[in-house]
């Protein structure tokens, strides 16, 4: 389950900004997970929860996720195009010649802290 | 994930809805907790990955949240402030990775990460692999797997250097393991070094490691639709090998549709046929990391 790494990576980074930024809190925060990553949002809520009790400034945070949509360009019909997964074709014309444009990543976007 | 069943996989088949009734839930209930006087009244929507509607929530999340709480916090009233950070959750493996990468670059030496399911046959593939090549360039590896010893050992039989990584629980090896197990490994200059992942067709899928190339190792006692079932794998590989080719004449495998099937999440993925047993393939393998190698050497 690589969602426990990436959501000790979450932490990571928000240990990091309560150095940079003096706070001590985090209260909230918000990812972005693109519908393409290779992330499931559900066990990415379940482990910050059991991740966070370990850490002063990240414990009680509350997570909130935004998915981003997946795009993609189709190089057959040269259109940029909705992208649900990587296993369906283009929804214009069926094809695969497909480049994601957007929706494969997954980042750490805003946080609330005190 | 449902954490009374375990499964991890937000998009449910319908057929399916009654085991997991109990447990999906969940991700609402504490989504839609705010009792904690922000008075922001957005709804949360945790993505249950039913098809459509997700862009809707994305963009509608992604200017909601902001203007909620800028309207709420007013100075003085509250300690509470919104730090915009935008940082990529794999950032730090990726840093990782990108000196693990200069670091390989510096040596020219070629970097392949073999990920599979468990049993495809990678370790046996790099045991051929290495006797074949019969000392022509120096080779290292690097061995991935929850617990034992058993594949370095499989390895260090052939006369090549070899590190086991014992990732305990964790499901995939990371660039900061591998950074480790370079640190312990003789590596030569003008040499190859092979990293077999941890036996999982997904989560080694996000991590890099430094590598050039992953290589996806499909045997071909498994299915077909793999490439279809695990597309993250097999849209990051470079390559892919389907391997114990010798058993096709015992098995329904349909080695087209596997093609296709791959080519449809990547369409550039190279593919190769090999049987690490009668050694059919094998020249073609050896001539792919032949050049690999000659091209890092040519970059150093």
């Amino acid at each position: 389950m690589h969602e426990m790494s990436l959501t000790e990576g979450v932490v990571r980074i928000l240990e990091q900004q309560a150095a940079q930024h003096n706070f001590t809190k985090v209260k909230t925060v918000w990812l972005e997970i693109g519908e393409l990553s290779q992330v499931d949002p559900d066990s990415m809520a379940f482990c910050f929860d059991a991740v966070t009790r370990g850490s002063a400034v990240a414990a009680g945070a509350r997570l909130e996720i935004i998915r981003v949509p997946g795009e993609g360009f189709c190089l057959d019909c040269a259109k940029a195009v909705h992208l649900a997964s990587r296993v369906e074709g283009c929804p214009e014309c069926g094809g695969f010649g497909l480049r994601v444009t957007q929706g494969g990543d997954m980042r750490v976007k805003e946080l609330e802290v005190e | 994930m449902c954490t009374v069943c375990g499964c991890g996989d937000a998009t449910l088949e319908h057929s399916h809805d009654h085991p997991h009734d109990h447990g999906h839930d969940h991700p609402h209930d504490h989504g839609h907790g705010h009792g904690h006087g922000h008075g922001h009244d957005h709804t949360h929507c945790h993505d249950h990955g039913n098809g459509d509607g997700h862009s809707h929530h994305g963009h509608e999340h992604d200017i909601h949240y902001g203007t909620g709480l800028a309207g709420v916090h007013v100075p003085g009233l509250t300690q509470s402030r919104i730090i915009q950070i935008e940082q990529d959750i794999l950032g730090h493996n990726r840093s990782l990775a990108e000196t693990n990468r200069a670091r390989l670059a510096g040596k020219g030496i070629f970097a392949l990460n073999l990920v599979s399911s468990p049993g495809s046959g990678k370790t046996t593939l790099l045991c051929r692999t290495i006797e074949a090549l019969g000392g022509r360039f120096p080779v290292a590896v690097i061995e991935g797997d929850q617990q034992t010893s058993f594949d370095a050992d499989r390895i260090r039989a052939t006369g090549v250097p070899a590190v086991q990584v014992n990732t305990g629980k964790g499901c995939h090896l990371d660039a900061h393991m591998v950074a480790q197990a370079c640190d312990r490994l003789p590596l030569a200059d003008d040499s190859v070094l092979f990293i077999e992942n941890v036996g999982n067709l997904v989560c080694p899928a996000a991590f890099d490691l430094g590598e050039a190339y992953k290589v996806a190792i499909l045997s071909v006692t498994e299915g077909e639709d793999k490439p279809l079932k695990y597309p993250d794998m097999f849209a990051a590989a470079g390559m892919m090998i389907l391997t114990k080719v010798d058993l096709l004449p015992h098995l329904d495998f349909d080695v087209d549709a596997a093609i296709a099937y791959a080519r449809r999440v990547n369409p550039e993925i190279v593919v190769l046929q090999v049987s690490a047993r009668t050694g059919q393939g094998m020249d073609e393998w050896l001539a792919w990391i032949g050049e690999g190698r000659r091209r890092a050497m040519a970059e150093k």
